[in-house]
């Protein structure tokens, strides 16, 4: 079974992923673009995803919105920037409940006997932009990560 | 305060050279003449990435007898990458669903695809 593997080099603003799939790369890119696909995989299980819209074209837009178990909602969007293909797309990340924080993902899909590597690349506007990213965009809520972080700083406060 | 001492946390991670001396210290306390041995950088320039290190509280050094050793404080360290692993739980499981749904989709291939929606678990 394949992992997907995470990296964020500290001190950068960058986010990569790969993961590898048992399928051709036209099927993954599928499950990339049609809504009808897509809200049977993206995000954990408890979330119900809608797709508002999903413009899969240059310039084209899209929205989704993640609920949870109480109706909380969470909604992202953002704009295609080229034409999607088998071989890769390009677009901008927005998260609603953080305006103005926009991210840049590109996506590659890379075929090899069958099976199809996927390389994900995240570009934040900043590091901090990043690491408050991912907090928010994981259902924290920002003034838990900033909990967090002072529960780090007074790790790292010397005891003695 | 707060954000000083995170920026030396980050900042000190930030560095290769910093982050190879961190995983070499996993496997246990060393001195800086054993630290500084695989790395093509002098003694100083270890000891100086040590006071970064310690700085931000990822590294402690202690004396055994004339020899001062380092140690590593792993965590704030842990605590400083815990957002990372959320991300990645979060990736994982969507693309364990897409594995399943891939399977699906290529055995019904000859077939019109399966409807959207209507198969997903509810947490309902």
């Amino acid at each position: 079974m394949s992992t997907t593997q995470v990296t964020a080099e500290p001190g950068t603003p960058y986010i990569d992923i790969t993961r590898e799939f048992d399928a051709p790369r036209d099927l993954l890119f599928r499950a990339h673009t049609d809504p009808e696909l897509l809200v049977q995989w993206l995000g954990p299980r408890r979330l119900t995803m809608i797709v508002d819209r999903y413009d899969v074209r240059d310039g084209g837009k899209w929205r989704y919105i993640h609920r949870d178990e109480d109706g909380t909602e969470y909604g992202f969007h953002g704009v295609f920037h080229g034409t999607p293909s088998p071989e890769g797309m390009i677009q901008t990340f927005e998260f609603e409940g953080a305006p103005g924080h926009v991210s840049l993902d590109s996506m590659t899909f890379e075929e090899r006997d069958g099976r199809t590597v996927l390389h994900g690349h995240s570009v934040f506007q900043s590091v901090q932009a990043r690491d408050s990213m991912v907090e928010s965009g994981m259902e924290t809520g920002l003034s838990e990560a900033y909990e967090r972080l002072e529960e780090l700083i007074a790790e790292l406060v010397p005891v003695s | 305060m707060t954000a000083d001492h995170l920026s030396n946390v980050f900042g000190a991670l930030a560095d290769p050279t910093r982050r190879a001396i961190l995983a070499r210290l996993t496997e246990g306390d060393l001195t800086v003449g054993e630290l500084s041995a695989p790395f093509s950088v002098s003694q100083p320039a270890i000891s100086r990435h040590l006071k970064v290190l310690e700085r931000a509280g990822l590294v402690s050094r202690s004396r055994r007898a004339t020899a001062r050793l380092s140690h590593l404080e792993a965590e704030p360290f842990q605590e400083a990458t815990e957002w990372l692993a959320r991300y990645q739980e979060f990736w994982s499981e969507s693309h364990e669903r897409l594995d399943a749904l891939l399977v699906a989709l290529q055995r019904d291939q000859s077939n019109q695809p399966p409807p959207g929606g209507p198969q997903r678990r509810s947490a309902r």
